[in-house]
């Protein structure tokens, strides 16, 4: 199956693209890995490593991290909901975070995209270690679409554009 | 600021994305990342987290390196940030400062700005609460 066939794309899926996003750049270098996914909404997990530290002398992992975690989770609920890659832009996000992850643990970012419009995307979500009746942070976004960009629909496979969401530029 | 130079640390993340200090000018760093692949998000552009990533570490630098002056040796905690993304970050150096605006005692506002060739065209800002314990 080609899901690059830009004439008739098959819906997209956080799963399936997961398999080329996360290969190299930013989110590569991360580690982010698929989790889950439903109708409006994906789970993206990122993995406990020292490197991600935030202090020298505690072992969680920095805020930072997590933003880019919700910022990628972001970007491809908004293609779950509309069924297509469409490059968009984070135009404004918020991070409110509740409590620190626990010590070597790992965090999951769930994303759901609530309302989407002809030039926005809204989306919220919650960043968690293993539950997620338990938050460590809680995310707002909205995030713009970029008219007529020649990459609609089609899903990047190369190594060199891997990584894709977030890209930060309205 | 010799002083606050040596005992301002960047902490583990921000050293393994590439972030150093750039210089510090009338008590408040500068931070600077290079682009490379650990920022990358689109082909020759900066990942909205990667920015995200540098804005905050230019917020806690500057907090701490006023803690350092103020001799005020407390553990910093993240309440919140809100990003604000200006214009794309392209295959070049960016770079970051922030301003306290308010430092209570338990609490600092902050506000950071990135920018890359032109200091007064910024590319993304951020406004910050860090709880102080």
């Amino acid at each position: 199956m080609s899901t690059n066939d830009t004439k008739n794309p098959p819906a997209f899926s956080a799963m399936e693209a997961s398999k080329f996003f996360f290969r190299a750049g930013h989110t590569g270098w991360l580690g982010l890995k698929f989790s889950d996914q439903g109708d409006n909404w994906v789970e993206l997990k990122l993995s406990w490593r020292e490197e991600l530290m935030g202090e020298p002398d505690r072992a969680v992992l920095a805020s930072g991290p997590i933003i880019s975690l919700m910022d990628m989770a972001s970007g491809m609920a908004i293609w779950q909901t509309k069924k297509t890659f469409a490059p968009v832009a984070t135009l404004d996000l918020r991070v409110d975070y509740q409590r620190p992850a626990r010590e070597r643990s790992a965090v999951w970012g769930r994303v759901e995209c609530y309302r989407t419009t002809r030039a926005a995307a809204f989306v919220r979500g919650i960043a968690h270690d293993g539950d997620i009746n338990d938050p460590v942070a809680h995310i707002a976004g909205v995030f713009m679409t970029i008219a007529g960009d020649p990459r609609q629909g089609a899903i990047p496979q190369t190594k060199d554009n891997a990584s894709e969401a977030g890209i930060g530029d309205a | 600021m010799p002083e606050t130079e040596s005992r301002l640390i960047l902490p583990p993340y921000a050293r393994a994305l590439g972030i150093e200090l750039f210089e510090i000018k009338d008590g408040v760093p500068i931070l600077t990342v290079a682009f490379g692949p650990s920022v990358e998000g689109r082909p020759q552009h900066y990942h909205g987290g990667a920015t995200a990533g540098l804005l905050e570490n230019a917020g806690y630098a500057a907090l701490r390196a006023r803690l350092i002056i103020e001799e005020r040796e407390v553990q910093l905690k993240p309440i919140n940030i809100t990003v604000q993304y200006l214009s794309a970050g392209k295959s070049r150096p960016s770079f970051a400062k922030g301003r306290i605006t308010r430092l209570g005692r338990r609490n600092a506002n902050i506000s950071v700005e990135a920018w890359q060739d032109d200091r007064d065209r910024p590319i993304a800002t951020a406004i910050m609460n860090i709880l102080m314990a």
